[in-house]
Order: C-alpha cells, then sequence, then structure tokens
C-alpha cells in the first residue's frame, strides 16, 4: 500500500518495529547502518547460536522487508549522501540520542529546511525534552518508569520484569503511528513535522485501569502473581492454573462474557463427571467478580483446579473452540509454530536465505488486506548488502562508490 | 457548549474524517483515540441493553456503579461520540446502514459473526458504500477455526506465549501484571494500516477490508524469542530479573512501603562506578566482581550487596545519584508515581477534563508528541447515548418528528 513511500531507517533495536511496519506495509525502506554494521547486530540470541553479525535473531526479526546500505553520516562525504538521500525519502527515522542529529547538522531543523515536507521520526528512551532527556536506560529501567513492572510479579516479591525487552516495541509500533499520521497531514497540506516517541510514555500508555483507580479509589493496583489483582476485596482470585504438562490461564469472570464462559465450562466438565451440584446450580448470569466472597470461589476453584489438571493444553485448547469457553492454555514456542488457527490463517511463512541455502521461519504479515499481499518480501538485509543498487539509483558512480569504500564512508 | 460547536471547534489532522465504530472493550477505544484525538468525528455505536463491559467495571466515582460512572471506561474514551443505537431492533439496523454511507470507515472489535448478523458485514457495506474501508479486529482474526470463540486480554496474553518470559526460574510462569496487555498492542498496528488503507483509497479510489487477530500481533512483541525457538529449538526460560546481557541486572528493596527501584549496569565501568556511588570502591577490585562472566557466576551475593545499600535509600534518591554518575537506574512506578512523574508531565500524557457526572477527571492523552499537529482532548468520555441526537438530527438530517418518534419505540435504547 505504501510503494510510492521511501524511509531511511538509522534505529538499532530500540527502533527497528517503526521501519519494520512501515516496510511490511509496503514502504521502500532503507536500513542505513555505520561502515561495518549496526551495533545491535551483536545482540543474542543468534542463529545458531554463534555470534555472527549476520545472525542476530533480533536483527533478523524486525529487518525483514528493509533494503541495506551503509553510510558514515558523520563523515562530510557520508553526510552530503545522506542529504541526498533524504531527498527522496518522505521519513527518516532514528533512535540516537536527544540532540545527536542535531550535532551533525542533520536534525529536523536541518533537514526540514531542505525539504519541508520531510518527516523526523525519533525514538528515544524518555524524549526529545524534560528532565530525564539525558538519562541512562534500559529495558527494565523504562519499562520500571511506566509503571508495568510495578504491577508485574508475585505480591510477596518483587516487581518482575519481562525478560524480552518490551518499551522499544511499544515505542517502535507508536513511532510508526506517528510517522503515518504525520504523513496524512504532509499529503494534505505539504508539511513536515517531527515525531518525537518516548520508550517511557509508550510503555506507559496502557496501564489498564491502574491510574483511575487510583485517582477515584485512592487504592494502588499490586501485583498479584498467579492471582489476578484489583477484583474483590473478599477474596484472591486464581489466575494461572496448573494443567496436565503445562498451564492454563482462566479468570472466574462475570459480565456476559464471563457467563457465557462459566456455563459452557460446566457443562463440559459435567461431561465427564467433575462438576459439582454447587456449579451445576449457580447463577452464572448475576455472578458478580467484584464482590465474591471465598467460600464461593474455594467451590468453584477446586473442581476446575481439578478439572484442568487432568487435561493437557493441547485438550483444553481444543474443548474450549467449539464450546466457546474463553481460556488460555500458557503456548509453548512449539505450540504457537503448530497452531491450528495460525496454520489456517497461514500465518507462517518460509522466508529464503539464499546465501545460507536455508529458509527460517517467520510471521507472514500483522494485516490481511483484501487489497494488498503485506507478507516478507525479502529477508533482512547482510551489511551493506544494497549499497550497489541504491546508490546507483541515486546516480553515484561505481568509480566513485569504490573511492567511498576506500574512504571508509560506506 | 452545544455538539455541533464542538464538533465545529476541533481541529486536527483528520478533521473532516468520520467513522463509525463498533467497539467493545479496550481494543476498540485505543485505537479510535488516535483519530479522535487528532481530530476525526468518531460515533461509537452503544446501547443500554449491552453496555460495553467497561461501562459496568469499577472503578466507580465515589463507588457508586453507573453507567457513565466508571473510570476503566471514562479513562479511555476522550474525544469520541456515543450514540446509543438499539440493533435488536430493525430501524436500529437501518440507521446504522444510513451512517455507513456518509463514513469513511467502518471499525468493529466484536467476536465475528456479530456484524455479519445485523447485514453489516463487509460484502453489505461495499453495497452501501463501494469505497468502504472496513477494519476488523477481534481476538482471533475473522477467519480460521477459533473466530469465533469469545476472546479477551488475560486470555491472549498466555495463548500468544507472553508468560513464558515473566517469572521466576522453576516457578510458574505469572501475567503480565497490566491486565489485558494484548489490547494496546493490536490498536498500533491496526492504526498505521489504517492510515495507509486510506492513503491508498486516496490514490486508487478503493477501500478494503482490513482484518487484524490481536494474537497475531501480540506475537510481534515476542519475536526473537520465537525465533530463538525456529533457529535453535530453544524453548525460552524465565530468568526472573537477570540478563545475560547485564549485571547487575534486577529490582532492588527501597526504604518505604512496597518501594523498589531498578539498577542495570551494561558495562564494567557501570559497574565500577555504581561501587564508588555505593561507598565501596574495593568492590570494583573484587575478583569475584571483575569482568559480566564473573558477576553472573556470583550474581546473587552481588545483589545481596546492592540491597543492603539501596534499602536505606529512596528509590528517587537511588535514580537521582545514579543517573547523575551515569548508571542506569530508575524508580519502580505505581500508577500515583506515574501521575506525578515530572518526565511525563512534560510528555502531556494525561488530560484532566471535566465530566458532566464525574467531575473533574484524568483521562489518557496520546502516547507520542507531534511537533506541528498535536493530540488535543476536546471532549471528555461520552455519557452513554450523549451525542445520539446530533448524529440523527445534524449529520443523518432525520426530522424532530422523526427522532421523536424512533425514540418512543425505543431504537436510542
Amino acid at each position: 500500500m505504501l510503494e510510492h513511500l521511501r524511509a531511511l531507517d538509522l534505529t538499532d533495536d530500540q527502533g527497528f518495529l517503526a521501519g519494520k511496519i512501515l516496510a511490511d506495509l509496503g514502504a521502500d525502506v532503507i536500513k542505513i547502518e555505520p561502515p561495518g554494521g549496526d551495533p545491535s547486530r551483536a545482540l543474542g540470541p543468534f542463529w545458531g547460536d554463534k555470534p555472527d553479525p549476520e545472525k542476530s535473531l533480533w536483527w533478523l526479526a524486525y529487518n525483514s522487508n528493509k533494503r541495506g546500505i551503509t553510510l558514515d553520516i558523520e563523515s562530510p562525504a557520508g553526510k552530503e549522501i545522506f542529504l541526498e538521500l533524504a531527498a527522496t525519502a518522505a521519513f527518516v527515522i532514528e533512535s540516537f540520542p536527544p540532540g545527536y542529529l542535531d550535532g551533525l547538522g542533520l536534525g529536523y531543523d536541518a533537514l526540514s529546511r531542505r525539504d519541508k515536507g520531510i518527516i523526523l521520526v525519533s525514538i528515544t528512551p524518555y524524549g526529545q525534552a524534560g528532565p530525564y532527556r539525558d538519562y541512562k536506560d534500559s529495558d527494565i529501567v523504562v519499562m520500571g518508569l511506566s509503571g508495568t513492572l510495578y504491577q508485574t510479579g508475585e505480591s510477596d516479591g518483587p516487581p518482575v520484569h519481562i525478560s524480552l525487552p518490551q518499551a522499544c516495541l511499544h515505542a517502535g509500533a507508536d513511532a510508526a503511528v506517528g510517522a503515518m499520521i504525520a504523513y496524512y497531514h504532509r499529503q494534505a497540506t505539504g508539511e513536515g513535522q517531527h515525531v518525537d516517541v518516548s520508550m517511557q510514555q509508550s510503555a506507559a500508555w496502557f496501564q489498564a485501569n491502574a491510574v483511575p483507580t487510583w485517582e477515584l479509589s485512592h487504592v494502588i493496583l499490586k501485583r498479584a502473581g498467579a492471582f489476578r489483582a484489583g477484583m474483590s476485596t473478599g477474596t484472591a482470585q486464581r489466575q494461572v492454573w496448573p494443567c496436565r504438562y503445562g498451564y492454563v490461564f482462566f479468570n472466574v469472570i462475570g459480565g456476559r462474557t464471563g457467563a457465557k464462559t462459566l456455563s459452557a465450562l460446566t457443562a463440559w466438565m459435567d461431561e465427564e463427571g467433575l462438576a459439582t451440584d454447587f456449579l451445576l446450580r449457580m447463577d452464572w448470569d448475576n455472578f458478580d467478580m467484584f464482590t465474591v466472597n471465598k467460600d464461593v470461589m474455594d467451590k468453584i476453584s477446586g473442581p476446575v483446579g481439578e478439572f484442568f489438571r487432568r487435561h493437557t493444553r493441547k485438550e483444553l485448547l481444543k474443548g474450549a473452540v467449539p464450546r466457546g469457553v474463553s481460556i488460555g492454555p500458557l503456548s509453548s514456542m512449539a505450540d504457537l509454530l503448530g497452531d491450528e488457527c495460525l496454520n489456517a490463517r497461514d500465518f507462517w511463512q518460509e522466508v529464503d536465505h539464499p546465501e545460507l541455502g536455508k529458509t527460517l521461519t517467520y510471521p507472514r504479515q500483522f494485516a490481511r488486506s483484501s487489497a494488498a499481499d503485506l507478507g516478507i518480501r525479502f529477508r533482512a538485509p547482510l551489511v551493506g548488502e544494497h549499497n550497489g543498487e541504491v546508490y546507483k539509483e541515486l546516480g553515484i558512480k561505481a568509480a566513485e562508490v569504490k573511492a567511498l569504500k576506500q574512504d571508509g564512508v560506506i | 457548549m452545544s455538539v455541533a460547536k464542538d464538533i465545529a471547534r476541533r481541529e486536527g489532522v483528520f478533521k473532516g474524517l468520520t467513522i463509525l465504530a463498533f467497539c467493545w472493550a479496550v481494543v476498540g477505544p485505543l485505537t479510535m483515540k488516535f483519530f479522535a484525538d487528532h481530530g476525526a468525528t468518531v460515533i461509537r455505536v452503544e446501547t443500554t441493553k449491552r453496555p460495553c463491559t467497561m461501562r459496568t467495571s469499577a472503578p466507580y466515582k465515589d463507588n457508586k456503579p453507573g453507567l457513565n460512572r466508571g473510570g476503566y471506561f471514562n479513562y479511555f474514551n476522550a474525544n469520541i461520540l456515543s450514540l446509543s443505537l438499539n440493533m435488536q431492533k430493525p430501524e436500529g439496523v437501518e440507521i446504522a446502514k444510513r451512517l455507513v454511507k456518509t463514513c469513511d470507515v467502518v471499525m468493529e472489535n466484536y467476536t465475528p459473526g456479530v456484524v455479519e448478523k445485523w447485514g453489516l458485514g463487509y460484502e453489505d457495506l461495499k453495497k452501501l458504500r463501494p469505497d468502504v474501508i472496513m477494519l476488523r479486529q477481534s481476538g482471533y482474526g475473522s477467519s480460521g477455526p477459533y473466530a469465533n470463540l469469545p476472546a479477551f486480554g488475560m486470555v491472549l496474553v498466555p495463548i500468544a506465549g507472553l508468560p513464558n518470559f515473566i517469572g521466576w526460574p522453576g516457578k510458574e510462569p505469572l501475567p503480565v501484571g497490566v491486565s489485558a496487555y494484548t489490547d494496546c498492542i493490536s490498536p498500533r498496528f491496526a492504526t498505521a494500516s489504517l492510515i495507509a488503507a486510506l492513503d491508498y483509497r486516496r490514490r486508487t479510489g478503493k477501500g478494503q477490508l482490513l482484518d487484524f487477530s490481536q494474537f497475531e500481533t501480540a506475537i510481534y512483541f515476542i519475536l526473537p524469542g520465537v525465533l530463538d525457538y525456529v533457529a535453535n529449538g530453544r524453548e525460552p526460560e524465565r530468568i526472573g530479573n537477570a540478563s545475560p546481557d547485564a549485571c547487575p541486572h534486577g529490582v532492588y528493596p527501597c526504604r518505604g512501603d512496597d518501594r523498589w527501584c531498578t539498577i542495570a549496569a551494561a558495562t564494567d565501568e557501570e559497574w565500577q562506578t555504581l561501587c564508588g556511588e555505593m561507598g565501596r570502591p574495593e568492590l570494583a577490585g573484587d575478583a569475584r566482581f571483575k569482568t559480566l562472566a564473573d558477576r553472573k557466576k556470583n550474581e546473587d551475593a552481588l545483589n545481596e550487596i546492592i540491597a543492603r545499600w539501596t534499602k536505606e535509600r529512596t528509590p528517587e534518591a537511588v535514580m537521582r545519584q545514579l543517573q547523575a554518575a551515569g548508571v542506569a537506574a530508575g524508580i519502580v512506578a505505581n500508577a500515583a508515581d506515574n501521575l506525578a512523574d515530572p518526565q511525563l508531565a512534560t510528555r502531556n500524557l494525561y488530560w484532566e477534563m471535566d465530566h458532566p457526572e464525574t467531575g473533574p477527571f484524568t483521562h489518557l492523552g496520546q502516547s507520542f508528541k507531534l511537533s506541528r499537529t498535536p493530540a488535543r482532548p476536546y471532549s471528555p468520555s461520552p455519557l452513554l447515548g450523549e451525542h445520539t441526537e446530533y448524529v440523527c438530527t445534524e449529520l443523518l438530517g432525520m426530522s424532530d418528528e422523526e427522532f421523536v418518534e424512533l425514540m418512543q419505540a425505543g431504537v436510542f435504547e
């Protein structure tokens, strides 16, 4: 859909996802790395477990559908080439520390003087200004400042971090949204702008009902481990249940959704002789998860827990689908690859890595469009893989490219 | 201010764009927020017969339940208009169909099958407006074997595999504490795609159907873990707050009730700086802690030393001191800390607006800043049906007589 648009992607792992979203929507995204390759190519794990800049799984995951060139934007010649390239692009996406591009004379003011339509998208840990602007970051630090970390973990222990970095993904996805909103404006007016994305803010954006619960009830939502926070004060409500060889997530909830699931689950348990009289007599339509007491909760949890313990994840999912029971068996990575629904929707795609004579399985697309195929066209670029074609498109002669290479510019 | 005046004064990138939104719970409004906060007219179809589950969820103002008093709903629905329409009545469906003709986009995140039952599936919509763009965003997508399975975030988080990455070694996996975490993932992918679809229509005249699965978009947030399995056959292990690439790396107890800070040292130099800041310069030369490999081997002892130091301090003091010295550290913020955070305050993340039933109330603002066309608070979250008359009489041009007649027939319940 965005084939007519070009983006220059200067980001490291803190911003990969932004360009990936635009690239999957069809844009010509050119990843610009310093000569020798982006330092984030050193991030593990690696395909085959041996450190190799061409095999970082973080790199491969979020850079497919992008072309890649090397360019030293700090050198005078590199700067010139970058500006020429920027003149062909709608977007420049970057994740340098605030002020770095300004220092090179490549910040928003400089870029927009040459092209008032340019959209500069900046992704930083805290934002382009403000008291934390120059603070150091790490995903655990940013997730801590966002509010997510505090709410995750066991009630009697410290907050627990999600071990795969998340703040950069919230921010990267937001950056793509910001870029597209800015583009919508540019298309109508010809004006570009500066999109300023903060990882802290992006991760803080969704804290479910924590902020209104504090504001209206003066209650701080705390972590509750395997239980669910913010519900009845009369009893704890289990959320993580052991099943046979794994875990299943299930909430005893109220409302229409809850009533539907709980009646269907009770009927299912009854088929196997595990529904107690208490469960069969329950009026699920009027079950209130905010006022339920411990006695009732125990009488539900006992037999339901027993039912789960007797079944594997697969059995539970297979049984839940036709019965309309909303439960969440915890998928292993193998479960995801073999998932019936994902496979029926053709979610996984084998992508060629021709230089290795191998393929690797990736998610095909995050959206199904009736107008365009949004699948993966090609894998993430090797270091400098598209130098030849991109510099040729720019009108730089082969001999010149060679000289620039000798000078360490590309 | 009259509704018409309120709409007329709105500005923003999407001024003039109209979206008919059949939203449920969080995913729908969060997606629509991006548009409404930038000036689009977003008409959210609701009904008193089956109000959105967020309207009937705690917390309530003064702990008094009421459809317009729910903090969860009111936090997420600023700038959105509410049309109350009873879709069980043929006249209700008829009004929805009239609206489709005037709207650029139809968005829905019900369980698949619901809009089809009303005759508002994509093929039906195309007959009403050939270049319509339809955005669907259910739990598992509108095709495939799970399509009709009801879903919500707390179930989608484990189905997408996220808890494999949360918890302590040998202990049970944990949910993301922010419940319904997947609800904030899909809206970003959907919004970027929907704007691309609007641009595509501008250039080609063609509409389209965009179908999202919250299950699928959530997998993009653990993709390196999935690829580690595909490439190396490795399933994730729970590692608590540790990191293979940094040590110390963790959450440490601070002075006060349930107060914590984070500290992460990525290099030997940062570790040495930390030793100095803790008043323990001798630790920098301690053979147990010299290199990352040494520190990883003796991580428990290291964490104990740090915890002894942090326990005497507030998280704010740890953050200020270590950040000034160039070591990554922060407070572990709860909701009250978020509201008081001086950095977030510069980012305009929260919008206080006067809500007609609950008074001054903090609404969620936007997640990033645009220099030229900022998102703006125009109106507080709507009362159920607050904009019904405006939509019917002003947008559809219904006569007052017709409106009253339909109202008496229960069409706007």
